[in-house]
């Protein structure tokens, strides 16, 4: 399957408009993600990298454009073809997303009991070390409950590789976590891509974070690719709105204030 | 005037159309989806079986303590009204066909919506705000397939013997009251119901009733729990929305199916 693809990117959103409803959320939107890399989608809450992350994973469709993963169109697939292609990618959500009612085990074991005829014993070890990748093989039996947020994230890591997946998407994988919990998982994400030989998305506003980790950055703001560069590019960038997000200054091209009438007249009206 | 009646009228149309009719035809295509999806719920049983524990194992204990004092009650009312007629030994009949015919199905049907059909929105509901059923979608795992029907299932299989065993317990009830307390002749108690009771038609329509009335709260609790908003007061509405509307369904389609399978007769 993966002869087939000719380039060497293995994500490629081209020209790709979609609004819910009436709001315009991403507006012609051009992107690529070459094979092995990892690549940062940045921008402040709300800009729509979430959303783009579901058009990559084809559960929501553009009004415009193309998305292609490996080199086939995601919107024009089956419903058949999309299933197989999810099960080579990997999604990591916000909190996790755990299945509160199964044990951390069961959580990784997941996709191989529904997608494979693998015997339990073999699922029993190849579960184990997914856990162990992640420094959790000692949890496996703790429920979702019983986790820490940061451990939440990492079983959820594991849960997401368990298939070997040739793309990895993460959604704000920093969000929630102490100091430590987010070395880890940062960490994780590098080492898992390097070693798994595959290619990752990390949507996030951790800008600190972020820029150490990952090859390439595409900054986004208000449903626009603003500036895509390295890292050292994006430090150095002299777009206002990227410095202000990049150094976390309060008030700049985006506002402190929400647009609201004069507060002087709204004070002495009545 | 006449203005003020048109807009009023044109108020109320639209909202019916667009809140209750769009949202029936909803459910509706929420169904056919389901049932299209059923395969993995009986080809992997397991999956059904557990749900059939917590919708009607878990649910035992209301339903027989219930049946057991509807059953005393009856017992209590029933001898009240045949001791007037000197009847009084037409008790077992009246006991076992008020609760065959009629509160089996009805107060279990009841009591399922409250304590498994509100559990099971809540339970969908949260793992929809949890985003668990978006991840098990991006694992190429359909959750109406995996999560949704097992649950629809589990609730329809499990209706019809909650409501025979609420019958079963309230017969019991009534012999507790009428035969060991109040002293109405046994031997008349239990020949009279044996020979008053039909199997065809009244509890066979018993049981259609319960199976009728399981997949009603089975469809709105799925159905209710799938569309919730994910959000906490999304989850909250959802739930009571399932309990009131199970509720008043189980009451309307009770008087259609009562009048359909008794009249006249």
């Amino acid at each position: 399957m993966q002869d087939a693809v000719a380039t060497s990117n293995l994500v490629e959103v081209e020209n790709v408009t979609f609004s819910y409803d009436e709001r315009r959320v991403l507006e012609n939107i051009n992107l690529v993600v070459p094979k092995g890399k990892v690549v940062a989608i940045m921008g402040l809450s709300g800009c729509g990298k979430t959303t783009l992350l579901r058009l990559i994973g084809g559960a929501l469709a553009p009004d415009k454009g193309e998305v292609r993963v490996a080199g086939k169109a995601v919107s024009r697939m089956s419903d058949r073809e999309l299933f197989a292609l999810r099960r080579r990618m990997g999604m990591l959500f916000q909190f996790g997303a755990l299945f509160t009612d199964s044990s951390s085990f069961d959580n990784v074991a997941f996709q191989m009991r529904e997608h494979t005829r693998l015997p339990e014993s073999l699922i029993r070890d190849l579960g184990l070390m997914k856990l162990q990748a992640v420094g959790l093989r000692g949890a496996a039996d703790l429920m979702p409950s019983e986790l820490s947020g940061g451990m939440a994230r990492r079983v959820a890591l594991a849960r997401s590789i368990a298939l070997d997946p040739m793309l990895m998407m993460y959604d704000e994988p920093f969000t929630g976590l102490d100091p430590v919990s987010l070395g880890v998982v940062s960490q994780l994400i590098r080492r898992l891509n390097d070693e798994l030989g595959a290619t990752s998305i990390v949507v996030t506003h951790d800008v600190a974070e972020a820029l150490e980790l990952v090859d390439y950055v595409y900054y986004m703001a208000a449903g626009k690719v603003e500036f895509h560069g390295t890292p050292e590019e994006v430090r150095a960038a002299r777009l206002p709105s990227l410095h202000q997000f990049v150094y976390g200054e309060p008030d700049g091209p985006v506002p402190f204030h929400y647009p609201a009438p004069e507060y002087g007249q709204e004070l002495l009206a009545q | 005037m006449s203005n003020r009646v048109t807009e009023l009228l044109r108020e109320l149309g639209s909202r019916m159309v667009d809140g209750w009719v769009w949202r029936l035809g909803f459910a509706c295509r929420f169904l056919w989806r389901l049932l299209a999806e059923s395969g993995t719920s009986f080809r992997r049983f397991h999956l059904t079986f557990r749900e059939i524990y917590f919708a009607g194992v878990l649910s035992l204990v209301i339903i027989l303590v219930s049946g057991l004092f509807v059953g005393m009650v009856l017992g209590l009312q029933g001898y009240d009204t045949l001791a007037r007629y000197g009847s009084s030994e037409a008790l077992g009949v009246l006991v076992s066909l008020s609760l065959v015919r009629e509160l089996g199905p009805v107060v279990a049907g009841l009591l399922f919506a409250s304590r498994a059909g509100s559990a099971i929105t809540a339970e969908i509901g949260l793992m929809k705000a949890t985003e668990q059923l978006s991840a098990m979608e991006m694992m190429a795992v359909d959750p109406i397939a995996r999560v949704v029907a097992p649950r629809f299932w589990g609730g329809v299989l499990s209706m019809p013997l909650l409501a025979a065993l609420f019958s079963a317990m309230g017969v019991f009830g009534g012999y507790l009251v009428g035969v060991r307390l109040i002293g109405v002749d046994e031997g008349s108690f239990w020949s009279q119901m044996q020979s008053a009771v039909d199997f065809r038609e009244d509890i066979v329509n018993g049981i259609i009733k319960s199976f009728v009335f399981g997949v009603a709260v089975a469809w709105i609790a799925v159905f209710e729990g799938y569309d919730a908003p994910p959000t906490a007061e999304g989850v909250s509405g959802a739930t009571t929305r399932t309990v009131v509307t199970s509720s008043l369904a189980i009451l309307a389609l009770d008087f259609v199916l009562t009048a359909l399978m008794f009249r006249g007769a």
